[in-house]
């Protein structure tokens, strides 16, 4: 039943990451291909997560500690250099 | 034991249904601020509820293990600020409908940022 739900779960979040890779590249407005970042970021902490299920091992959860601090500084500088044309002034 | 895993399997089913529905909404809105909404909050529900699936299954197979609570912290704690800085370039970009004046000051205070009327200000 578990495997059922994983692979169910694998799916989802895969389909998840490649719709918001379409975004983006359609666009069009810059927020957009921000937000697409950021909901890249989520995807992967969640298949990374997912991952560690499956094999029952704690192993990939450093993994994903360092994608979510990754991810949102990363989404606050491209924010940042959008709003200001500088990261740190 | 029974239990913990219809418990796993329920928090594995509702996060991929929050994460899907999330990357749905991010694809198929039509304008950037109806966008932003539904990654933001669908995204931190469905990682959450992963991560609870998580914790559950490392209690039930022996070595309990509660450090998946830092990750679901650290997201809790940002999406918003993110969500928030989004937000910001929509609006300076100019991506969104004209926003309505607001109720006491001259504007908005994401807007007021120029330095001439900093300065005339003196503290």
């Amino acid at each position: 039943m578990m495997d059922t739900a994983l692979a169910v779960a694998f799916v989802a979040v895969s389909l998840a990451q490649i719709m918001a890779m379409v975004r983006l590249i359609k666009g069009p407005a810059i927020g957009d291909r921000i937000l697409a970042i950021d909901t890249m970021t989520i995807n992967a902490i969640a298949l990374l997560v997912l991952l560690g299920i499956w094999g029952g091992t704690q192993l990939y959860f450093e993994g994903a500690l360092i994608f979510a601090m990754l991810g949102f500084i990363s989404t606050v500088a491209y924010a940042r250099f959008v709003l200001r044309g500088d990261i740190i002034e | 034991m029974q239990i913990a895993e219809i418990a796993v399997v329920v928090a594995l089913l509702s996060g991929a249904f929050f994460v899907f529905v999330g990357s749905i909404g991010l694809l198929r809105l039509d304008t950037p601020m109806k966008r932003l909404h539904a990654p933001t909050k669908a995204g931190t529900l469905g990682v959450g509820s992963f991560l609870l699936a998580s914790m559950i299954h490392s209690f039930a197979t022996g070595e309990g293990s509660l450090h998946e609570l830092l990750v679901m912290a650290f997201i809790f704690v940002t999406a918003p600020i993110s969500a928030n800085f989004i937000a910001k370039v929509n609006l300076h970009r100019e991506d969104t409908d004209p926003t309505p004046p607001p109720p006491a000051d001259r504007t908005w205070a994401t807007f007021d940022t120029d330095e001439r009327t900093e300065k005339l200000v003196v503290k």
